[in-house]
């Protein structure tokens, strides 16, 4: 499906976007300004762009401890998000959670979850919801490579299967659980394995976000017509080490080089835009530089903003009582 | 009122409240038993019966049979009960824990306060606990001290029909997740139930009989053996309480504080095992807050640190009976305190 100059633009603009979030939080941790852990999104744009660009608010995703780009992507807001990464009072959650734990349940995201293979069960449930109170809305369960392997991710695709939910799961094959590698980890065909749940599976590329869109389109038009999940084995690029300490010498330094010069998809788009005559360099340039700007206000106003105060300590662990 | 057992009063609350809300949704392995095959369906209703029934009352839609992978269908009950469902799933021998704790312990449990109290998690988790029914250490445990160790969870443990109804229903409606754990050997026990709905709040100690020589708190099936063992300190002329807090999270505090320091001895009978459980939570508790009452140390009545094991002469021996909690308090009765 053809998209609109004005789709094409908002796609890049999210992209950049996460891009401009990731690379500030970078800064941010490197200045010794993030009390606890990050794990960067950079390079993997495509992927969270593509696939909410085929969602509407009222649909749910589950992200995961890689959570900033999902976040973005399903509408978060980004000010609240470098706050609740800063630890502060003005956070998303108020600084109980911090990076690996961004929610915001206004715009359908369940929740970062820091626990790799936690997500796909909750996404089975609210599609369960969905398909109970037939609300017509969809799942989504962002998975990687690494999840894939997990149990949960196993039950939840028979789950899936067997109660025929309208649930997505999208596996973001980036070539690395933490410091291990897929071809090491992942045993067999990622493809192969959703087939013999006797699902609809596909692979896409993720440095392209129209062929990441277009192949989401069509599994959430396959499952709001009630015909169940699709798995897509959308491959990407991780452009960081796992977290943001971590040094990553266990790949080397033209393996990374080459990353960012030939399989950077944020880079790629712009070029497809611009030689496609779709968008100019100088529209983009706007975009990227309204970018920045939105992006350092948030970081500048989540700085000087409040720790939240210990009396919150002992809030929010019930509804009824402290 | 009529007399029900426990299984009825709790099938009754799923009934009630199934009726009254169209968000709540039961989900759990062989929840209906028989589905897929060519005999009757229904043929279970849960693998102790409890949800017999409900099928055909509410449909396959909100009575939902699951395969054998607790992980996906724990989990999934906790994302529905974040999109707006009210799910109630079974788990049908509470040691099956152990292959889906993370949904229980990391997601249900903290999605409030990890979420900066955005949301809410309304499932109730259902299992059978509890030794006696010769099935060895993997069908057997009392795991409610796990659960009440783990904040943002409530915990219920009823020891009677009445309690069992009207707390499934409380439950049912608490905005928290709640894990309700039913004690296989109460299932049928019978006792008079409340026709009509009613709930019992969560965090209240029913008080079984007042007396002014000690109090035995006792969870669940050792319940039954306090009262059994206060009858027959009775004909001694030892007159005892007994409490059964009814739930170990929130614990009622305030009716535990006041029976220690009207009573002075202490004896606390647990199905679960000695170490970080309720006896030694409520032991801690009255030491802490009500030291200056105690005319004799408190004594816990548990299980020894064991697996509980299959053969009957084992198995007797490794659950609290009514004779050692009587011994128990015979024993605080003795105690002479040595001032020095």
């Amino acid at each position: 499906m053809q998209l609109t100059r004005e789709e094409l633009l908002e796609a890049y603009r999210t992209m950049k976007k996460i891009r401009e979030f990731e690379t500030r939080v970078n800064a941010e941790a490197q200045a010794g300004r993030v009390p606890g852990s990050t794990h960067l999104y950079s390079g993997q744009e495509a992927v969270a762009v593509g696939v909410c660009m085929a969602l509407e608010d009222s649909d749910y995703i589950v992200s995961t401890h890689r959570g900033h780009g999902h976040s973005i992507a399903k509408g978060c807001d980004v000010a609240g998000m470098i706050a609740e990464i800063l630890g502060k009072e003005t956070g998303t959650c108020h600084g109980k959670g911090g990076s690996m734990h961004i929610a915001d349940f206004d715009v359908g995201m369940l929740g970062a979850n820091g626990i790799v293979g936690g997500g796909p069960p909750l996404a089975c449930g609210a599609a369960l919801s969905a398909k109970t109170l037939k609300s017509g809305a969809v799942s989504v369960a962002f998975s990687g490579d690494g999840a894939f392997n997990q149990g949960t991710t196993a039950e939840s695709l028979n789950l899936a299967m067997v109660w025929k939910l309208p649930v997505i799961f999208v596996i973001e094959d980036n070539g690395w659980g933490e410091a291990t590698s897929a071809e090491f980890a992942v045993a067999g065909n990622i493809i192969e394995r959703a087939k013999g749940y006797g699902m609809r599976a596909e692979k896409v590329d993720g440095l392209s976000v129209s062929d990441v869109y277009e192949s989401m389109r069509q599994a959430v038009e396959y499952a709001r017509a009630g015909n169940g999940p699709t798995l897509l084995h959308i491959t990407t690029e991780r452009f960081f080490g796992h977290f943001n300490g971590d040094v990553d010498t266990y790949r080397s330094d033209a393996h990374k080089a080459d990353q960012r010069k030939n399989r950077d998809c944020l880079v790629r788009f712009r070029q497809t835009l611009i030689s496609g005559e779709l968008l100019s360099a100088g529209e983009l340039d706007e975009a990227d530089s309204a970018i920045v700007t939105e992006i350092d206000v948030a970081v500048v106003a989540a700085r000087a903003a409040k720790e939240p105060d210990p009396s919150t300590l002992t809030t929010d662990v019930y509804v009824d009582y402290e | 009122m009529s007399k029900k057992s426990f299984r009825a009063a709790l099938n009754e609350a799923l009934h009630q409240e199934m009726a009254a809300d169209e968000r709540v949704i039961v989900i759990g392995e062989d929840i209906t038993g028989g589905v897929g095959g060519d005999g009757v369906a229904d043929a279970w209703g849960g693998a102790f019966g409890v949800t017999k029934g409900l099928l055909g009352a509410y449909g396959p839609d909100r009575v939902l049979d699951t395969p054998i992978t607790e992980s996906s269908f724990v989990g999934a009950a906790a994302g529905a009960a974040l999109t707006g469902l009210r799910p109630v799933v079974e788990i049908m021998f509470v040691d099956f824990i152990g292959v889906c704790l993370d949904q229980v312990m990391n997601q249900a449990a903290k999605f409030r306060y990890m979420f900066g109290g955005k949301t809410t998690c309304p499932m109730v988790l259902r299992a059978t606990f509890g030794s006696g029914a010769r099935s060895a250490s993997q069908h057997s445990q009392a795991l409610y001290p796990l659960f009440t160790h783990i904040p943002g969870l409530k915990v219920v443990v009823p020891s009677n029909p009445s309690d069992a109804k009207g707390l499934l229903i409380e439950s049912i409606r608490d905005d928290d997740p709640v894990i309700f754990l039913e004690h296989k050997l109460l299932y049928d026990k019978i006792g008079e139930v409340p026709d009509g709905v009613y709930a019992i709040p969560l965090g209240e100690a029913r008080v079984l009989r007042e007396g002014k020589d000690a109090t035995v708190f006792a969870y669940g099936r050792m319940v039954d053996r306090a009262e059994e063992a206060a009858n027959v300190l009775a004909r001694d002329g030892i007159k005892v309480s007994v409490v059964d807090p009814r739930t170990t999270s929130p614990l009622d505090t305030e009716t535990i504080l006041e029976f220690a320091e009207e009573t002075g001895r202490v004896v606390i009978a647990d199905e679960a095992s000695p170490r970080c459980g309720m006896a030694a939570d409520i032991s801690a508790l009255i030491a802490e807050e009500a030291f200056d009452a105690l005319k004799a140390p408190i004594l816990k009545v548990t299980p020894p640190h064991t697996p509980v094991p299959y053969a009957p002469s084992l198995e007797e021996a490794y659950m609290p009976d009514a004779a050692r909690i009587a011994d128990a308090v015979r024993r605080t009765m003795k105690y002479q305190l040595s001032v020095k």
